[in-house]
């Protein structure tokens, strides 16, 4: 008997049910997608690197995924509770009829278990399809080849989505008997009679707030774009998010009285068709809704930040490398080991021997034939003298750099190359090259962040003592350039002198810059292969001689790009769904409650069309209106994001915002549009 | 001008199917006259709610004819019987029907801004039915800060400022007490005799339909009686009511 009841009860509100189950049934989907990415990639064609990453990707993924179900069961337990609330005559009547409140409980029991069971079906069906395409995307972010197409179905996503889902329902369904066992009969009966009490907000006070809360945003924009720089611990930070978030707020409540006052001041516009209705419905719903106004927007303000953040990283990347990575290899040891240090960190004998030879004589004894593999070899000798630190190159301007920025570690010894070598490099690189006098330096760096700090002490003319002689800046600006190779602008600064300024008593490193001895990839590949060999020949112990190869960059780079990119998404999407969903829920309990009202002025005589289109407006201005702010807040949170992540170079992001507007109206225009026909629905029906 | 606002010819309403049929409404004809107030009475389930939503369109007839001014109302289809009741009809509810969520003045200001009839009219017209209806004072207030008779004379006003052909009134006096009922009838008798508004009333309350110019008794679904005031005052004419309704016999009785 129960069992056929909540049979019907679904039948019969399927109309009701349809956002809950487009909710449910996306985030099975999306859930499993994420989920069977690695069983996805297991045919596909990568390097090991690219393997290794793809295997930390997918256990960051699943570690998110905790995160992800823990939002998907709130918006759950929402969902279900706004439900509850519009069937509560429903329950009222059972109850009037002398039906135990544990057999209500029972009733819902069944329903949650039968839509439980659709949704994982046809979520995971979906969600089947759909990771077809994203093992695409994966092939294409990882640049694999997808030589033949296999449809794959991960077992272990499966099972881990009915896992995690069940415990989900498991919750909603303790929360539901307790919601049950809470209530009253006299409020589930009475609950469509309670009235409407419309409160008018004092218009001086809302302008006042207004006025208010727009002062905090613009401080609080101003604080993360134009004066980020002075956000220099994370701490700071946190001041203005706040700020956002409370202004939002504030936004959003004297806005509604705001827009009401003013629509209503132009009488023209307030008396013409539904205008006054379609207003008194948005600002009545506004002001109970306020504080989920504000969720929503925020949530879509990180959704939008996040999405196109990360969408950009891949893209920056790919396009630093071929600057920032112009040869093939560059070999790197640590040279001249004294014997306290040797014993400091325990290094043996063969080991400290090893380091007194240049890497060319370290390469032989691995058996690496130098003149064979590699072309336009460039060697170069950092010195470090351990009494000139960074403290020492910023002189006079330490003391209020130490202030702003106390995280930079001062006492870090500088790096210094002679001009002749560094020359060198930057012919090979295709860099600027330079002449220096005898008593002067050049600091070369490409680290946006360090090159400001540095610049001040530059432009001060801050002199630096070398072995006893004092040099002095020939530039009052740092000058672009790196040595090591790598995927980001990293360098923090690298201190030029004359050749004659340093002596062997100085010697910290040896680095060996080169090219492959090959003419097309294949070539290039086997001898990455020769390299990567070396690991395993007996010599490696004994020398500290490490490579670092573009392909290697290229690989692990491209591949925490992908990362980022599949993180963002994954929890883009997941913030995406729960904000629309929970304001198409909302909207949608509240056209139960207009039932009566439209019905009301369907007998005035308005005709259908005007009904539609003041539904219309009422769902669209109740959607749209976070969004605006949203996006005015995601304007300046893009511009905070970029400066954050300026060290992967690129700031180019339109492809990515784009990216990120096809996912926002999909989504969430798909979410309005299913409001939408569902109020029409609700409003035409009954 | 049609001196017939409103002609009822020959309908019939059948509820359910062929194996239960129910006859809501058996055979029903007369009409109403421009600047009649007319009063039609009967027991819950005699059918004359039906009847109501019949000539509001609200709900459609099985067979027959109804025609308001000369129109067959009952050929209209979508949106023409939406334009229908804005332009030509007028409706006082029971549950007196304001949307909640407006004031007193936007409640009425409403069946005019949906005609599209510019601000300054509306406003004009707005504070001329006020002083007539005596509404002036709530015309700020929502409906929930309204007394009954208040709600219902707003919704009185909201009916008659699009100038209809006719009121059409379910049970306005159900959801009042007996002074507000009274004043608000008097308003009717007010708006009847000096802007000869023509108001078709639904109601099983004697003292409410005795404020009419003729009464219309249904039972069952059929015209049952059909008495005509007259001169009567309207004390004389309530006993008449009366009679009938004993004669009437059944539920009605308890109505009283």
């Amino acid at each position: 008997m129960l069992f056929k009841l909540s049979l019907k009860n679904i039948r019969k509100s399927f109309k009701d049910y349809a956002i809950y189950f487009f909710t449910l049934i996306l985030g099975v989907a999306i859930f499993y997608v994420f989920n069977a990415i690695e069983s996805q990639t297991v045919l596909l064609n990568v390097t090991a690197t690219t393997r290794d990453i793809i295997t930390l990707m997918t256990n960051m993924l699943s570690g998110v995924s905790v995160f992800v179900s823990l939002i998907l069961g709130f918006l759950i337990i929402y969902a279900s509770r706004f439900l509850i609330k519009r069937r509560n005559k429903e329950f009222g009547i059972y109850l009037t009829l002398g039906m135990s409140k544990r057999k209500i409980s029972t009733i819902l029991f069944i329903e949650t278990l039968f839509i439980g069971i659709i949704s994982l079906f046809v979520g995971i069906f979906i969600g089947a399809i759909l990771s077809q395409v994203m093992s695409l995307l994966v092939a294409n972010m990882f640049e694999a080849d997808m030589t033949k197409f296999t449809f794959i179905f991960s077992k272990s996503a499966c099972i881990k989505t009915l896992l995690y889902f069940s415990i989900m329902y498991l919750i909603v369904m303790i929360f539901n008997v307790i919601n049950i066992s809470r209530c009253k009969l006299i409020d589930l009966i009475n609950h469509s009679k309670k009235t409407e009490k419309v409160k008018l907000k004092n218009p001086i006070l809302c302008i006042i707030i207004f006025i208010i809360a727009i002062i905090m945003l613009v401080y609080a924009y101003y604080k993360v774009t134009i004066d980020v720089e002075s956000l220099s611990t994370p701490d700071k930070i946190f001041i203005p998010i706040i700020l956002g978030c409370i202004s939002t707020f504030l936004i959003f409540w004297s806005l509604s009285g705001l827009i009401l006052k003013i629509v209503k001041s132009i009488k023209g516009l307030y008396y013409r068709g539904l205008n006054s209705f379609i207003l008194k419905q948005i600002s009545s719903k506004i002001n109970t809704t306020v504080v989920s106004m504000t969720i929503i927007c925020l949530m879509l303000f990180v959704t939008i930040c996040v999405l196109s953040s990360s969408l950009s990283i891949k893209n920056s990347m790919s396009a630093n490398l071929e600057e920032l990575a112009p040869v093939d290899i560059a070999l790197t040891k640590t040279r001249n080991i004294t014997a306290e240090k040797a014993q400091e960190y325990g290094y043996n004998t063969a080991y400290i021997e090893d380091s007194f030879l240049p890497i060319t004589d370290s390469l032989s004894k691995l058996d690496f034939d130098v003149s064979k593999y590699l072309k336009d070899m460039v060697t170069v000798h950092y010195y470090v003298d351990e009494a000139l630190t960074v403290e020492k190159t910023l002189g006079s301007y330490y003391e209020e750099t130490k202030k702003t920025l106390p995280f930079l570690t001062y006492n870090m010894p500088e790096e210094i190359v002679t001009v002749s070598e560094y020359n060198e490099v930057a012919k090979l690189y295709g860099n600027e090259t330079f002449t220096l006098d005898e008593d002067e330096y050049i600091i070369i760096a490409d680290y946006d962040s360090m090159i400001e700090v540095r610049n001040e002490a530059l432009k001060r003319n801050t002199p630096i003592t070398l072995l006893g002689k004092t040099y002095y800046p020939k530039y009052s600006e740092c000058q672009n350039g790196f040595i090591a190779i790598s995927s980001n602008h990293i360098n923090a600064g690298i201190i030029i002198v004359p050749d004659s300024a340093v002596d062997d008593s100085l010697l910290e490193r040896e680095s060996l810059i080169a090219n492959y001895k090959a003419s097309d990839d294949t070539g290039r590949k086997n001898i990455e292969e020769v390299i990567i060999n070396l690991a395993n020949h007996p010599y490696i112990s004994s020398t500290n001689l490490e490579a670092s190869t573009k392909l290697s960059i290229y690989e692990s780079s491209v591949g925490l790009g992908a990362m980022v990119t599949f993180i963002g998404l994954y929890l883009g999407i997941i913030f995406l769904i729960s904000s629309a969903a929970i304001l198409a829920l909302k909207e949608l309990s509240e056209s139960t409650d207009n039932i009566d009202r439209y019905k009301m002025l369907r007998k005035l005589g308005v005709e259908e069309r005007m009904l539609n289109k003041a539904l219309f407006m009422q769902i669209f201005i109740f959607f749209i209106f976070p969004l605006i702010l949203a996006i005015i807040h995601s304007i300046f949170g893009i511009e905070f994001c970029k400066f954050i992540l300026e060290t992967f170079g690129d700031k180019e992001m339109t492809k990515s915002i784009t990216m990120t507007a096809i996912f926002l109206v999909v989504i969430y225009g798909g979410y309005f549009l299913i409001t939408y026909y569902s109020s029409k629905n609700i409003i035409r029906n009954r | 001008m049609y001196m017939n606002i409103l002609k009822i010819d020959k309908i019939e309403k059948y509820y359910g199917n062929k194996s239960s049929l129910t006859k809501a409404i058996d055979n029903i004809s007369f009409s109403v006259d421009k600047g009649e107030f007319v009063a039609i009475m009967g027991a819950s389930g005699s059918g004359k709610t039906t009847l109501l939503n019949s000539i509001s369109t609200i709900d459609k007839v099985t067979s027959g004819h109804i025609y308001v001014e000369g129109e067959d109302i009952t050929k209209l289809k979508g949106n023409e019987l939406n334009a229908f009741r804005r332009d030509k009809l007028g409706f006082i509810f029971q549950d007196f029907n304001l949307l909640d969520t407006l004031t007193a003045y936007e409640n009425i200001a409403l069946s005019l801004s949906i005609k599209n009839v510019n601000y300054k009219e509306i406003d004009e017209r707005i504070k001329k039915v006020a002083e007539e209806l005596s509404i002036k004072h709530v015309l700020k207030k929502y409906p929930y800060q309204m007394s009954g008779g208040e709600r219902q004379r707003v919704a009185a006003a909201r009916a008659i400022i699009t100038n209809p052909s006719i009121i059409l009134a379910d049970e306005p006096t159900g959801a009042l007490d007996s002074k507000s009922s009274k004043m608000l009838l008097e308003k009717f008798n007010y708006l009847n005799q000096e802007l000869d508004a023509t108001i078709l009333m639904v109601t099983h309350d004697a003292f409410t339909a005795s404020y009419a110019s003729r009464v219309i008794f249904i039972k069952d679904g059929k015209i049952f009686n059909e008495i005509i005031r007259g001169n009567d005052t309207r004390k004389a004419f309530f006993d008449k009511i009366i009679d009938v309704v004993t004669l009437l016999g059944g539920d009605l009785n308890d109505a009283l």
